[in-house]
């Protein structure tokens, strides 16, 4: 008995890893057929942003092709990107509205986010209500509205107009910020009142220290907001000021605009590439925030 | 079922009862600080400030005498702005939308502009009436801090209090600027369009449009026009794709986090990477390159023509012949998109569930799939269904996966919402590319209707919402 137990043992232990190893090379495989998906998109902008085919006539064939994958590459379309296109200035533009965004954004988000969460007054639930009923309103339909309100304010065809649109909306997004600050307990407030704290020091030297996450959720988000958005700025800002375009509207035009040429489309990736990078990179570093912010948003609901 | 209504109807009177009453107290209670208040604060009911420069809040007072001032200026000189006056005039101009049709001499009256100013002034009449009391509250009670013997508060103590007690005030001040100036206004204002026959036909400025009540509302149940024969297929089309949409994101992300998350599988972090640069990217840039991926001599059609799998490419995002194509593709590609927030979402949550149900299960002998089948699943469904529903109405607005993939394609002869727009992408079209503004606003309100419906529905049964005071 005690022999045949033995022996078995082994086999039985083998069968299991057997099992394991087959599901595993499963996963795997899977895995692997999966990413080569998702990535089957982002490769061939970023191919297409190096192609630099020429016809037999010595002109650069910039439109859409059947095959994948290029047969020469080059930086002929970043050369023409920057001399043939606005895009440095459109760069620049983006960059700017971003910044400023970001902090006004923040900044306005977590204020009202604190105050709904921490602070007791007699508006609070009514605010809180408005803000639900007036969020589901779909932005786009006061788009229009807008537009001739900062035309009557004189603002429409500049950059301001567009930072001020992006961040007005952070009266209404507090929620994800909300349900961060209702986790903190109110005892860490109520500690502060104690020592005779106002409001005020509360928040700037007991919340703010301790809100790092959720301060570059916000700020991540409303940074990267701008690079994204090409039907407000371009609603906002106008379609004739080049000028003035951000890198989405000035490249979206590039495929759908009036002065619509398909010979670009190698072009528009470049411009892509170069978009791209820097929105990734900075995704990735703040990964971690991202995911605690959306998670938390998503759970409280 | 008589009872019932009787119940309600006596719900609806003393609600009215109630309503009424409480107005009655606000005016005795008016009256009664009327009588007691000091001379002062008694002559700022007429003269805003009077009383506060009496007790020696000099700036305070000056202040609220120059909102008084500024408003009644405003209200009977009415200056124009781009020709359209401004102040008590436009309150009539709000009633009239303007009579003056314009000929050679005269200008036409801008009816947009009254509209927008009317609704502008009737907010500005508001905030003034509450300055105005907020006038006499701060005399009063520095009449009442007199009479207990303190000093009235200094400019610098309010200033202070505005760090402390009334720290809500400064906080939420800008933001509700905001609100008010973007959101707010600009709502309402689409909302009263909704009303009118501002469109294509109506340009402002060009041609006077007035109020026509409900009638486009009516259209769009009667059959008649754009708007009354599109409208049902958008919303059907709308709300399948909703659903469509997040369920197949849902169960796919949830899937591909546990797929990621098993535990033979290393490299977690690289894995779950590669699918999250799809979310760092702009959907313009991803949503173009699919479309130019799809098109007709684009790779795939010609990869699949060459290995025979098709005679001729597909028209994968406009094809006439059936909507169904571009549809399912639309829902396939936002597979795509999606999946890999809803993995990223439901990685965090399953690394979450709580241990101790395992062990449990554990010491009750079930078995591994057991564990998964009645643990981990419900946990995690449990978990996400408030994103589901945020998920649901989000798909509902979802604008850019329709506009930049086909823009509504396949047409619809003689219309302009075509087989693959949804209700938000109408109103688009309608609003920026049509300048039927008031058909756009329509379509706005009852897509709003749709979404509020969901929302309360669900919201007011969810335990997030009944919880939101146990945090407090």
């Amino acid at each position: 008995m005690m022999t045949e137990a033995a022996a078995l043992k082994p086999k039985a232990f083998k069968s299991v890893k057997k099992s394991e190893r087959i599901s595993n090379i499963l996963s795997y495989g899977l895995l692997g057929v999966l990413a080569l998906i998702w990535m089957f998109p982002i490769v061939w902008i970023i191919l297409n942003a190096f192609r630099t085919e020429y016809n037999t006539s010595g002109q650069l064939i910039g439109i859409v092709v059947s095959h994948y994958f290029p047969t020469q590459l080059g930086l002929e379309n970043f050369k023409l990107l920057f001399q043939e296109t606005l895009f440095p200035r459109w760069f620049l533009n983006t960059l700017m509205v971003a910044f400023f965004t970001f902090i006004l954004s923040t900044f306005l988000t977590l204020c009202v986010a604190y105050v709904m969460s921490k602070l007791k007054f007699k508006m609070r639930k009514r605010y809180l209500s408005v803000a639900i009923i007036l969020g589901l309103f779909p932005g786009f339909m006061s788009m229009i509205a807008i537009y001739y309100i900062l035309k009557a304010l004189q603002l429409t065809q500049t950059l301001f107009a567009l930072i001020l649109v992006y961040s007005s909306g952070a009266g209404l997004g507090f929620y994800v910020a909300k349900g961060f600050f209702d986790i903190i307990p109110d005892s860490l407030v109520e500690s502060g009142r104690l020592d005779g704290a106002t409001n005020f020091q509360i928040f700037t030297k007991i919340i703010v220290p301790i809100s790092k996450p959720i301060i570059i959720y916000t700020a991540l988000t409303s940074f990267i907001g701008p690079w994204m958005d090409f039907i407000f700025a371009r609603v906002i800002l106008g379609e004739t000021n080049v000028e003035l375009h951000t890198v989405a509207v000035g490249l979206y035009y590039m495929m759908y605009g009036e002065r619509i040429d398909s010979n670009v489309f190698t072009i528009f990736c470049a411009g892509c590439v170069i978009v791209a990078i820097p929105i990734v990179a900075l995704f990735l570093m703040m990964q971690k925030y991202y995911v605690e912010g959306v998670t938390a948003g998503a759970v409280k609901g | 079922m008589n009872n019932e209504d009787n119940a309600d109807k006596k719900g609806f009177l003393s609600a009215f009862h109630k309503f009424f009453n409480k107005i009655k107290e606000l005016f005795v209670a008016f009256a009664k600080r009327f009588k007691d208040a000091s001379t002062g604060t008694k002559i700022s009911h007429f003269v805003m400030g009077f009383g506060n420069i009496k007790h020696k809040q000099i700036l305070k007072g000056i202040i609220f005498f120059i909102v008084q001032l500024g408003f009644i200026s405003l209200m009977v000189f009415s200056p124009e702005i781009n020709a359209t006056p401004f102040g008590s005039k436009s309150l009539v101009n709000l009633i009239t939308l303007g009579t003056e049709a314009g000929d050679i001499s005269n200008p036409t009256d801008n009816s947009m502009l009254m509209l927008l100013f009317g609704i502008v002034t009737i907010g500005m009449i508001l905030l003034f009436v509450m300055t105005y009391f907020a006038s006499i509250r701060s005399s009063y009670k520095a009449d009442l801090d007199i009479r207990e013997g303190k000093l009235p508060t200094t400019f610098k103590q309010d200033l202070q209090a505005l760090l402390d007690e009334r720290f809500h005030i400064a906080m939420l001040t800008p933001a509700l600027i905001g609100i008010l100036v973007f959101t707010l206004l600009p709502t309402i204002f689409m909302i009263s369009i909704a009303f009118t026959n501002f469109d294509s036909l109506h340009p402002a400025g060009q041609v006077l449009f007035d109020w026509v009540g409900f009638e486009n509302f009516v259209n769009v149940f009667n059959g008649t026009g754009e708007i009354g024969h599109r409208f049902l297929p958008v919303l059907g089309w709308t709300i399948l794709w909703a659903f469509l949409a997040t369920f197949s994101n849902y169960i796919g992300g949830i899937l591909l986090a546990l797929l990621i998350n098993r535990k033979g599988v290393k490299g977690k972090k690289v894995w779950r990477t590669i699918f999250i640069v799809t979310i760092a990217l702009p959907q313009f840039i991803t949503l173009l390159a699919m479309r130019n991926l799809m098109a007709d001599y684009g790779p795939i059609n010609t990869f699949m023509v060459n290995i025979g799998l098709i005679d001729e490419p597909i028209n994968f995002l406009a094809n006439a012949a059936s909507p169904w194509v571009a549809r399912i593709t639309i829902v396939v590609i936002n597979i795509w998109i999606g999946v890999p927030f809803t993995m990223l979402m439901t990685s965090g949550i399953l690394m979450n569930v709580p241990r101790d149900l395992y062990e449990a299960a554990q010491i009750d002998g079930a078995t591994k799939r057991q564990a998964f089948r009645y643990i981990t699943i419900p946990y995690v469904v449990f978990v996400t269904t408030p994103y589901l529903i945020t998920s649901f109405i989000g798909n509902i607005t979802n604008f850019n996966i329709i506009f930049l993939l086909t823009g509504g394609a396949p047409n619809v002869p003689g219309y302009i919402a075509g087989e693959t727009d949804l209700l938000i992408t109408w109103l688009y079209k309608l609003t920026i590319d049509q300048n039927e503004y008031n058909l756009g606003a329509v379509v706005g309100i009852l897509t709003f209707i749709i979404t509020a419906t969901a929302t309360l529905l669900t919201y007011t049964r969810s335990k997030s919402f009944k919880e939101e005071d146990a945090f407090q």
